[in-house]
């Protein structure tokens, strides 16, 4: 399908009843599901404004993430109610890139070990768990007190910045990464590399490709940025909307 | 806390990106939103005493988290017109994509 045109001239931001409101001239921004478009904090309609305010003559979709994110959190497309949320992003350390070793090639057994290693002690001693990690197909033995732990940290989170926090673990393909992540220990550009260390490897040894690689690691950069800057503007007490994240 | 650098230089790496993003406008970068909300951010927490540095640690994650954001965005588009927005190309081309050159045929053919 032909992408869509940039239709309109200004971009600009309304508080409304509900929160902040996105204005493309003097059209309310609607969601897929056709709701208003309203977020709970201003500092997140301000990025999402500067998306829209960025597209130059087609607006790329793709490349609007943090929209995106809104978007879900607003229509809540999969219907998942919080718990279940939940139960989807803990369930991700039962397959946690981090914890899922390999025995060859030696070299790469090694810097999964350097490199990966660090971040699961942190976690371990961050949350008071026990996680470790495994050559085994079958991963890691998760404890169900580790998972517990794990489950109730989350629920201390609002709707919305679940949302993010789900989108981060699925993206980058670990919880623990992407609590490194949300807990401020690990910049994007490091829990990238981490995720894709088997890749970073492999480009090591035999090249690097760059409309693959590069594209690869650009897009996953960017999404990360994207849900784990949303996560933290949603969970701001000072700036968000109470009402709005009510679940 | 993550390795996050200077803050001066993360501010410098947004203003850049924010100008970037606002290249096709007409107005000055100055006039954005998000150029005013973080100017005015990293204003805010200037002061450097002891009680406010989780608040800067906080707000310079987020900065930096953000540049990432924005520099990988362009990049991300940059890399999608020049390697998949081009069309059709030509043998030579895909030849050249890889690192390899056409063989010369004698008699002129390509």
């Amino acid at each position: 399908p032909p992408e869509r045109k940039r239709f309109y001239q200004n971009v600009s931001i309304s508080q409304g009843e509900g929160g902040f409101e996105i204005n493309l001239d003097h059209r309310k921004l609607k969601t897929p599901q056709a709701k208003l478009f309203t977020v709970p904090s201003e500092a997140l309609a301000i990025a999402v404004a500067t998306e829209w305010d960025s597209q130059k003559d087609t607006i790329k979709f793709y490349t609007m993430h943090l929209t995106t994110l809104c978007n879900t959190a607003l229509d809540n497309p999969t219907q998942r109610n919080k718990m279940q949320l939940i139960r989807a992003a803990v369930k991700f350390l039962e397959t946690d890139t981090v914890c899922y070793r390999v025995e060859e090639p030696a070299a790469l057994a090694e810097l999964q070990k350097n490199e990966w290693d660090p971040v699961v002690t942190w976690a371990e001693e961050r949350y008071n768990v026990a996680i470790g990690s495994s050559t085994s197909i079958l991963g890691p033995n998760i404890p169900a007190s580790t998972k517990e732990t794990f489950v109730s940290h989350l629920a201390s989170y609002n709707m919305w910045a679940l949302q993010g926090i789900e989108y981060v673990i699925t993206q980058l393909k670990s919880l623990i990464l992407s609590m490194g992540l949300i807990d401020r220990h690990i910049t994007v550009e490091k829990a990238v590399l981490l995720s894709r260390l088997e890749e970073e490897y492999q480009i090591q040894r035999w090249g690097n490709v760059e409309w693959a690689h590069d594209y690869d690691l650009c897009e996953l950069r960017a999404r990360a940025a994207a849900g784990t800057l949303f996560v933290h503007l949603c969970s701001e007490s000072s700036t968000v909307k109470h009402k709005l994240l009510q679940d | 806390m993550a390795a996050l650098g200077s803050p001066l230089r993360t501010l410098r790496g947004l203003l850049r990106e924010l100008r970037h993003a606002n290249e096709r406008s007409g107005r000055s970068y100055r006039e954005m939103p998000a150029y005013r909300h973080i100017v005015a951010a990293f204003r805010a927490h200037r002061v450097t005493s002891e009680k406010l540095c989780r608040a800067q640690q906080e707000l310079h994650f987020q900065a930096a988290t953000y540049l990432c954001l924005l520099r990988s965005v362009r990049e991300h588009a940059a890399l999608h017109r020049e390697y998949h927005g081009k069309g059709e190309r030509s043998p030579e081309e895909v030849a050249g994509l890889v690192g390899f050159r056409l063989p010369q045929q004698p008699g002129g053919k390509a």
